[in-house]
């Protein structure tokens, strides 16, 4: 209730700065897209540019300009510039014109970033693919269902091109909502100079020196590759390759068992791979609660052409080439010994996101970063070397390492922008909800189990957890979908929800119940009584809900005492 | 341990035939359960509250109780009984003296689906010397479908644990020992120690000696990828992630398979062509998938490798591969081909069995339990029938006679198992058989009941069938095919005409351990018991 009142006094008196209690944020504005999972460019190509960039740095024309480094320019061109213009630069950009800034936004590549061009909007479309092919393929449950299916097929081309033409499309429509909405895009690679002063340019081109009241920096992130591992783009590829799907292996090896490792063996097998995991954690899928990741390792691994080994790093990958296959070395990632050589058809390098900071011209602000990331406090100012904020500053998305999503990058911005308009802000990450998109999903908002038990027992306070099935819900059963689960983490002595993970069919659609429950601070006690259309997916939340056993006042009184 | 046997036998005889209860009780608790489990899955409706605190039994700990049986009595009905241990007890009378030797109870893996063949051991909740009392969580382990506790039915000491957290045992295998008394713990540890030696499936079977009993209990080797002591290069057996599931699901020993793939990897084809099984479906759906340039050299050999001798199908002709239960009848009869077997057939007078027939009829008693009840009390006075040759270099004589019943389901065909058929009196045998068709027609059969059977009878005469041929299913010594029984007009020694029922019954045996006058004999005796059908009801 709190939170409402102040937002809509916080609108019509901008200058006011209003201190939010982090708990209680308000209704955000999420893009919708999903995390920012896969690189702008492969790092060679990316890092040259820069290189060139600051090199041309030091010609007369951009010496001129940048002679007055350090001293704030008096009147700006723009209210807000921000740096890159993927999910998490567009969803600030747009806000930021809703509360009238005149706001310009600079690009190096294409506009949409990692996550419409090279993340999560293609592997939407392969993941689409493969939900079907699998469907298909499952005589099982077609027979079930009553139909009868003759051998599916597909041809990769196709396949391929419905990711390029998605990605187009999101693209187009990305760059229009901002060119209809007056944000100027600048094309070219941007460079902090000074405080509130940027400059940009393609390369071979000469650079432009723009001014702003406050500048976002929202450059994303790019393939981590390990050393030792030699990617050639055709048989060892990162998520930018595999999306083209230019060839699809009889065995692939995916090194990582993360976000992107899983949705791509769920990509692959539906098509017909066979897949190796090497994951250096001693369990697959280590970032899930540990319940989850158990029964997703009993669905999306072990009845799939799938094998694995964990506590291992592939300390060497050498490409296909003299008619030898791919060959990957295995280090036991405690002895560091040598433990197996594999040889295999192409490895999939999905071993993390390592930030797109470099070039950025930083160091002319004192700042440095660490490992890549580019260190913020809790509002997304920028932290100098040291310790002092940057004034006018921000840093969003990937490129903070604070929560890699998309959508958390795009929450940033726009929690930046209420900032910088006047009305103080500190986005909750807790309720940002994360999905994985094979078949079933996984998603999730808040702690894990495990996350939760640490911090009840440095708080002091109990815990307890809820499960429900999807064996019990018609709709799920209907589809013939009954694996699921959906488990809550709570506090019964306040109704407090912690976390909720889902394991089932459309999980990813089904988290935000949840998510908006722990943005908006609703209790279960509350949420209990909401109505659910029947028979729908949505009961799996409202039976969690309902299982969860809060504690009255009555017996919280009795226990005290 | 014999010495105890004065005083304590009366107290323990009860006891043991006590132990049968919890069984039972099991079997009603699980039954239960299912029912319970049911009413939830059909209970959909979000009004329903009643069952929320058993919401997902798949997905939360359920309890699981499974009873640990006296080791040396027979084994429970639900439990599998082919553990080494029983091989070295004598068949007969000697059993019941044995059983109040100790109290040493194994703990079995639970069979916690009706598809589950083995479980991984999650984690032990209970520590070797840790304490047990009746009801407690023993061990959680993980099945095919889900996690669950599983319980003990007994109070005892955990001495053993020979399974430990992480590693795998098939359904029915020991996975540790429980004593019931401090004094008993070092015997228990000896015999988990000859257990974990015999579980290894390379080792050899266990020393009779007690030299084992000093040496614990060897570690078992994590099912962790390849040793990595195989020097790389050539040698280096590589398999596909499929192919080894594959491997792993046939029982193919994969070192024994040539790989045809690219770089001669083993794909999953070659070993289904290890395993006489059909090319899988796979093939059919690639064949419509648009190659690409990467791909296509690496699938020429592949392709080359498959038989070519085959002619073409007939045009229009269709191809309905096979049923799970079809690909296991398939490689079984390939399988068989492997053991010398030989016939022997035999007319059997069934006058006084048909008589027989129709006086028990009314109580329920099939013409199934009346054969199988004859082949079992035959059996038992011709031990070596019911043996089998697992290694080609000894007789395996089996302690219990487990008539397998060949029944056709659905265009398949399954053989539920009749354990310890020569003990059970007809109208037991009758109930159970009516228990295992209900239950092989719901496809709900556990292992135990369709592979456990030490004897299999086949019988074809309802349909008019007089006589014919059966196929030696591998494991077992022999096989009985039974035609119809028909009235023959027979000349007696005097030269006299009479009309007699008679039937050919014809047996297939495995000749490495079964001659043919063994076979003769053993025909001689069920005939004489046949003819004299008045000595199935004793």
């Amino acid at each position: 209730m709190h939170s409402t009142l102040s937002f809509s006094q916080a609108t019509t008196v901008p200058t006011t700065n209003y201190a939010f209690h982090s708990q209680s944020p308000i209704n955000l504005r999420f893009c919708g897209l999903r995390r920012e999972a896969f690189g702008i460019s492969i790092l060679t190509r990316s890092s040259s540019g820069r290189v060139r960039l600051s090199t041309r740095g030091r010609s007369k024309r951009t010496s001129a300009s940048t002679g007055n480094n350090g001293t704030p320019p008096k009147s700006f061109d723009y209210d807000l510039i921000i740096i890159g213009a993927g999910v998490g630069g567009h969803g600030a950009a747009l806000h930021a014109v809703e509360k009238g800034l005149k706001t310009a936004i600079i690009e190096g590549d294409v506009v949409g970033g990692t996550c419409v061009n090279r993340g999560c909007v293609p592997s939407k479309a392969l993941l689409a693919v493969s939900g079907r092919m699998r469907e298909l393929q499952s005589e099982h449950h077609m027979k079930a269902l009553g139909l009868q299916v003759s051998a599916a097929g597909y041809d990769r081309q196709g396949v391929a091109d419905h990711a390029n033409n998605l990605a187009s499309k999101i693209r187009s429509n990305l760059t229009n909502s901002m060119k209809a909405l007056g944000v100027d895009i600048l094309t070219g690679f941007g460079t902090i100079v000074g405080p509130q002063k940027v400059k940009y340019g393609k390369v071979g081109f000469t650079d432009n020196v723009v001014t702003a009241k406050d500048i976002i920096i929202a450059t994303g992130s790019v393939p981590f590759v390990p050393k030792g591992i030699e990617v050639d783009g055709k048989t060892v590829i990162t998520s930018d390759h595999a999306l083209k799907l230019e060839f699809v292996p009889d065995w692939i090896a995916i090194v990582g068992s993360g976000y992107i490792g899983l949705e791509f063996s769920d990509v692959y097998t539906a098509l017909g791979s066979e897949v190796t995991f090497i994951e250096a954690l001693d369990q697959l899928m280590p970032g899930f609660d540990p319940e989850i990741s158990k029964l997703a390792q009993r669905v999306l691994i072990n009845p799939r052409k799938i094998d694995y080994h964990t506590g291992v790093f592939a300390t060497k990958i050498t490409p296909a080439r003299d008619g030898k296959p791919v060959i990957v070395e295995l280090t036991d990632a405690k002895t560091k010994e040598h433990k197996d050589t594999l040889e295999v058809d192409a490895a999939l390098i999905a071993t993390g996101r390592a930030p797109f900071t470099y070039g950025l011209g930083l160091e002319n602000i004192n700042v440095v970063t660490q490992r890549g990331f580019v260190p913020v406090d809790e509002r997304m100012r920028v932290i100098d070397a040291n310790g002092n904020l940057v004034p006018h500053l921000y840093c969003i998305g990937d490129a903070n390492g604070k929560m890699m999503l998309a959508h958390a990058a795009s929450a940033q911005g726009i929690s930046v922008v209420e900032q910088v308009t006047g009305r103080d802000h500190v986005l909750n990450h807790l309720s940002v909800p994360a999905a994985c998109f094979t078949h079933p999903e996984i998603s999730m908002v808040g702690l894990t189990e495990p996350q939760a038990r640490e911090k009840a027992e440095k708080e002091g306070f109990e815990i307890s957890v809820a499960k429900t099935s999807f064996k019990a819900n018609t709709k799920a059963l209907a589809e013939n979908e009954g694996e699921g689960l959906a488990k809550l983490i709570y506090r019964p002595d306040n109704g407090e929800i912690l976390g909720v993970h889902i394991f089932g069919l459309h999980a990813a659609d089904l988290i935000h119940e949840a998510s908006n429950a722990v943005a908006l601070g609703t209790r279960i006690q509350d949420i209990r009584f909401a109505v659910h259309a029947h028979p729908t997916l949505s009961e799996v939340l409202d039976e969690l809900f309902k299982s969860a056993k809060v504690l009255d006042m009555k017996t919280l009184r009795k226990m005290k005492s | 341990m014999q010495t105890q046997l004065g005083s304590a036998v009366f107290p323990r005889l009860l006891r043991r035939s006590l132990s049968y209860i919890p069984s039972i009780l099991y079997s009603l608790h699980s039954l239960l359960n299912l029912f319970h489990f049911f009413r939830f899955l059909s209970n959909s409706s979000p009004q329903s509250q009643k069952h929320k605190e058993m919401a997902s039994p798949f997905l939360s700990n359920t309890i699981i109780s499974f009873s640990s049986s006296l080791s040396s009595s027979s084994s429970l009905p639900r439990l599998a009984p082919s553990i080494p241990f029983s091989a070295i007890r004598s068949k007969s009378t000697p059993r019941r003296i044995l059983t109040v030797r100790s109290k040493i109870r194994e703990i079995f893996m639970p069979a916690l689906s009706s598809t589950m063949t083995e479980g991984k051991i999650v984690s032990w909740v209970k520590s070797e010397g840790d304490v047990l009392s009746k009801g407690e969580s023993v061990v959680v382990v993980e099945s095919d479908k889900a996690d669950m506790d599983v319980e003990t039915f007994y109070d005892g000491i955990l001495a053993a644990i020979v399974v430990g957290e992480g590693e795998t045992a098939l359904v029915g295998a020991a996975i540790g020992v429980l004593a019931e008394t401090e004094d008993e713990i070092a015997e228990a540890k000896a015999k988990a120690a000859s257990k974990s030696g015999a579980s290894t499936p390379s080792a050899p079977p266990p020393a009779p000696t007690p030299a084992a009993a000093s040496t614990p209990a060897p570690p078992k080797s994590t099912p962790a990828p390849a040793a990595p002591t195989v020097a790389e290069g050539p040698t280096k057996t590589v398999a596909t992630p499929y192919a080894k599931k594959l491997a792993k699901q046939h029982k193919v020993d994969i070192e024994s398979v040539v790989g045809t793939g690219p770089y001669g990897r083993i794909t999953p084809e070659d070993i289904e062509a290890a395993a006489g099984l059909s090319p899988s479906k796979k093939n059919v759906g690639l064949a419509v998938v648009v190659e690409t340039k990467h791909a296509a050299p690496a699938k020429a050999p592949a392709a080359s490798a498959a038989p070519s001798s085959l002619p073409p199908p007939v045009p229009g002709s269709t191809v309905v591969p096979f049923t799970t239960m079809q690909s296991a009848v398939s490689k079984n009869m390939v399988e068989s081909l492997s053991v010398p077997t030989f016939r022997v057939g035999y007319p059997v007078t069934t006058d006084a069995l048909d008589a027989l027939y129709e006086k028990v009829k009314p109580k329920g008693v099939t013409m199934t339990a009346l054969l199988a009840k004859a082949a079992a009390m035959a059996l038992a006075q011709h031990p070596v029938v019911n043996s089998s040759c697992k290694d080609g270099k000894s007789f395996t004589y089996n302690s219990n006679i487990n008539i397998a019943v060949a029944v056709a389901i659905n265009g398949g065909l399954i053989t539920p198992v009749l354990q310890d058929a020569d003990k059970l009196d007809l109208y037991l045998l009758s109930q159970k058989w009516k228990e295992l068709v209900e239950k092989a027609r719901a496809k709900q059969l556990q292992p135990q009941e369709y592979n456990s059977g030490t004897f299999t009878l086949s019988n074809l005469g309802m349909f008019g069938v007089d006589r014919f041929d059966a196929i030696l299913p591998p494991g077992q010594g022999a096989i009985m095919a039974v035609g119809a029984s028909k009235p023959t007009v027979v000349a007696d020694a005097e030269g006299f005409f009479s009309v007699k029922n008679k039937m050919l019954v014809n047996v297939t045996a495995d000749h490495r351990i079964i001659y043919g006058a063994d076979l003769a004999a053993f025909l001689q005796t069920f005939s004489k018991i046949v003819e004299n059908a008045e000595s199935l009801t004793l």
